[in-house]
């Protein structure tokens, strides 16, 4: 048991700052988010070709970097301070899920196009609140060619750039935790419909998909067909650990900012950070972003036990949804303090807090918020005789 | 960082079990589980009993280095031996202040022959502590200290005069901390001392201070030409306000994880009675219990983080957090114990004021978030020092 950092992550991680910020300057973060794209595809390259950041969690046997969940979390972190709008940490949850399930084959095959430069995202759901198998409604039916999978996704995050798309959809007929299946498409291929959308977070694209008929070969099945529901819950815990990370720079970030500011405005003939009321906000919000902050690493050290079948399925559904729960609730509370100790100038669109403060309900609603969470934890806490 | 042990940790971890498992028995079988906060009044000589049978075990003072008989052991080790303890039972430390706050201050501090004199008896078991820096007009103001402590050259002695107030555990303590003004015209943190001095003499009585509990866990200390000798004085006069920063350090260090130890089996006592009492069919209780097992969780996580960080009691900006959160996490789940009871809360255990556990947690931690720097005062720090905001500004008194 060791809860330091070693020498070696943290380089990694000034190594990531320094590079974040250059290619994620608050400015450059807001010319891209007006793109189709939604980020900046030449700093998305240089993420891949000169960081490597692709390919972390993959195994070195696959060329990849061999690294663990702990140098993943931190960079999330710190792309999360800077609002990095790229198709990061979608990518990595899929890359996690190839480490975990895929067979020989699909890692060389897909370990190989993602440290290429592809991106990767995860399509499950059509109905809000519905972050589980329950939720799957996409359809997976057996013809003659193969398995042909038709339904609409909704909340994918970049899932109008992807190349890669892992999607769940389930037998017909079958409901519930039976018959889900999940799969790796690929977005050009003939079926596939989609289109950004619309949404209140600006640094966070979301599209809907839409499977039309879309064929798909054995090879592109991840696990077994018809019994993944188990695998879709690890992946979605998988998911949400990876943007705790984020919501824990964030509100970093929105701590800092606040406090900088409350540094410089003078009202009655002194700073505002010397009044004790504002002290004792900050204090609260720091307090939150610590605790925060070890919920979401003791996460990811429980992803890399998972990874390596030293932790089962209900410790890393604990853990998620214990760093889930914390997080966002959170960077919630630390985005709109923020705003309140702004003052005025909280309420523009020039200064930056009001992009966090969205990017914190935009993270806290995607995969389930902190009711839904804690009512998650309260069930294993509850379970049993007493 | 990692969650998993090491063999040779996993060996010591067995190591402590099976000591525990051999020795908390027979005679010290009703002490088990009792003892922490609130019942503190409990079961005391069994108790100081017990503390002597963990020094003849060697586990006493564990993180000490092995030259004053402790074992050095590491940080994980620490973690281990006080898993372990909680786990089978072990009761309220009554030797916790000289193991945890004198011993260290000593070691970092003393001079060689007050780790000679004192470092022995709080390692065996045998002298407990308590700290004496509250006064009357001296709470959160600590540097505000009035008592007096002046060299007798006829006695070769320090002579100390003044009152000490909320004095933990000083009815059963053998020796106090105290800091006391060294020169009189002195104001604020400078021209103080920290002086150890023995409890038992003429110069020093005790009152005991009946508390919302019905019990007396706190006490005033009055000294009236109490004396210590020469060397028992830690640094030099005019040190003590260092001396005494330096101890608070300490104790926000491993101390504290003996103590959640103790804060998880109060949190399984109140999510079996909410299973058994339905209460845990309430939607916003069971929000409420999640939210204390995350809590709690975090604020492991949260130790970890802080030990993992510096070994002298100095502490990382983000170990400042920890006695707000850790006291604000108590106190919400005394109350919590109380809403799961419902109307039976109400109910006491029997005549003239006795309490049930979770009644007791109820009541005693409203103190948490007063001793050891109020939360008002942790938060003045947090912005102060962690956050760079301007400090609180005197008044002209
Ligand atoms: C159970 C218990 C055990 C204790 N054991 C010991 C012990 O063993 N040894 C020992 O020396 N002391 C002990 N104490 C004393 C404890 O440390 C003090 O009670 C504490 O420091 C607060 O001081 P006070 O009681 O004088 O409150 P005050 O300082 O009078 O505070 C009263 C209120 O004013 C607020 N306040 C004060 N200053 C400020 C400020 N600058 N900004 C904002 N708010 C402020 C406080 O937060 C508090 O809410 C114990 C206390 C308790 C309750």
């Amino acid at each position: 048991m060791e809860f330091s950092f070693t020498d070696e992550q943290t380089m990694i991680f000034d190594t990531a700052e320094a590079f974040l910020g250059e290619v994620a300057e608050v400015a450059s973060i807001r010319k891209s988010m007006e793109t189709n794209t939604g980020y900046d595809p030449s700093a998305w390259d240089r993420l891949c070709q000169e960081m490597y950041w692709q390919a972390i969690l993959i195994p070195e046997d696959n060329d990849g970097l061999g690294l663990g969940a702990v140098e993943l979390v931190g960079i999330l972190e710190r792309m999360g301070k800077k609002l990095y709008n790229g198709p990061f940490a979608s990518s990595a949850a899929v890359t996690l899920a190839l480490a975990k399930w895929g067979s020989g084959d699909q890692k060389s095959t897909y370990f190989a196009r993602l440290m290429a430069g592809e991106s990767a995202t995860i399509a499950v759901i059509d109905q809000a609140r519905a972050w589980s198998a329950e939720g799957v409604s996409a359809q997976a039916v057996q013809t003659d060619e193969g398995l042909r999978i038709s339904g609409k996704y909704r909340f994918v995050q970049h899932g109008h750039t992807a190349n890669l798309i892992l999607v769940a959809a389930r037998a017909p007929g079958s409901s519930g935790q039976d018959g889900v299946g999940l799969f790796l498409i690929d977005a050009d291929a003939e079926g596939v419909i989609r289109k950004r959308v619309p949404t209140m977070d600006q640094t966070r694209p979301l599209a809907e998909v839409q499977l039309e008929s879309v064929l798909v070969q054995p090879e592109q099945c991840l696990g077994c067909v018809g019994n993944s529901a188990p695998a879709l819950a690890q992946l979605l815990d998988i998911q949400a650990i990876l943007v705790t990370a984020e919501q824990l720079g964030g509100a970093q970030a929105s701590l800092d900012m606040t406090v900088d500011y409350l540094q410089e405005r003078v009202q009655f003939g002194r700073t505002i950070a010397s009044f004790q009321a504002v002290k004792h906000k900050c204090a609260d919000m720091m307090l939150k972003v610590e605790a925060s902050r070890s919920i979401v690493y003791y996460a990811a050290c429980v992803i890399d036990e998972w990874l390596s079948d030293r932790y089962d399925a209900n410790q890393l559904a604990e853990a998620a949804s214990m760093a889930k729960a914390y997080s966002s609730d959170a960077f919630f509370f630390v985005a709109g303090c923020g705003i309140q100790l702004f003052g005025g100038v909280g309420i523009t669109e020039e200064y930056d807090i009001q992009l966090y403060f969205k990017r914190a309900k935009a993270t806290e609603t995607f995969l389930g918020g902190g009711a839904a969470h804690r009512e998650r934890v309260a069930q294993m806490l509850l379970a049993g005789e007493c | 960082m990692k969650l998993s042990f090491s063999a040779e940790d996993e060996q010591f971890r067995n190591e402590v079990a099976e000591w525990m498992a051999n020795n908390l028995c027979g005679e010290f079988e009703p002490i088990r589980f009792r003892g922490g906060p609130g019942d503190e009044h409990s079961f005391v000589e069994e108790r100081k009993a017990w503390e002597q049978k963990l020094a003849e075990g060697g586990w006493t003072a564990i993180g000490w280095p092995k030259e004053f008989g402790g074992r050095g052991a590491s940080i994980e080790q620490q973690v281990i031996f006080n898993e372990e303890y909680a786990r089978a039972g072990g009761p309220g430390r009554v030797g916790h202040i000289g193991e945890t706050l004198t011993g260290p201050t000593l070691i970092a501090f003393g001079s060689e022959a007050q780790k000679a004199k004192y470092l022995p008896g709080i390692r065996a078991g045998k002298e407990l502590w308590c700290q004496g820096y509250s006064e009357p007009s001296a709470g959160s103001d600590l540097a505000n200290v009035k008592t007096k402590a002046h060299f007798d050259d006829a006695q070769g002695k320090w002579v100390l005069n003044g009152q000490k107030v909320w004095t933990s555990l000083a009815h059963e303590s053998e020796f106090c901390f105290v800091i006391a003004r060294t020169d009189p015209a002195s104001k604020g943190q400078k021209g103080l001392g920290f002086f150890l001095v023995k409890m038992d003499q003429p110069g020093v009585t005790i009152r005991p201070i009946p508390q919302l509990t019905g019990t007396s866990e706190f006490n005033e200390v009055f000294f009236d030409d109490a004396v210590c000798d020469a060397d028992d004085i830690v640094g030099e006069p005019g040190d003590g306000w260092k001396v005494a920063m330096g101890l608070l350090g300490f104790e926000r260090g491993v101390s504290t994880l003996g103590q959640q130890m103790l804060f998880q089996s109060e949190l399984d006592e109140v999510v079996r009675i909410a299973k058994r009492n339905g209460a845990a069919d309430d939607p916003a209780i069971r929000q409420r219990l999640a939210d204390a097992h995350i809590g709690l969780r975090i604020m492991r996580y949260n130790s970890m983080r802080m030990m993992s960080g510096g070994e002298d009691g100095s502490l990382q900006k983000e170990a400042m957090i920890y006695k707000l959160y850790w006291s604000s996490w108590h106190r919400n789940l005394g109350k919590l114990a109380m809403d799961v009871l419902g109307p039976e809360a109400e109910l006491l255990e029997g005549e003239p004021y006795e309490l049930n556990r979770l009644q007791s947690l109820f009541l005693f931690t409203r103190a948490d978030t007063i001793y050891g720097g109020t939360n008002q005062i942790q938060r003045n720090l947090i912005a102060e020092r962690a956050l760079g905001m301007p400090r609180e500004p005197r008044g002209a008194n």
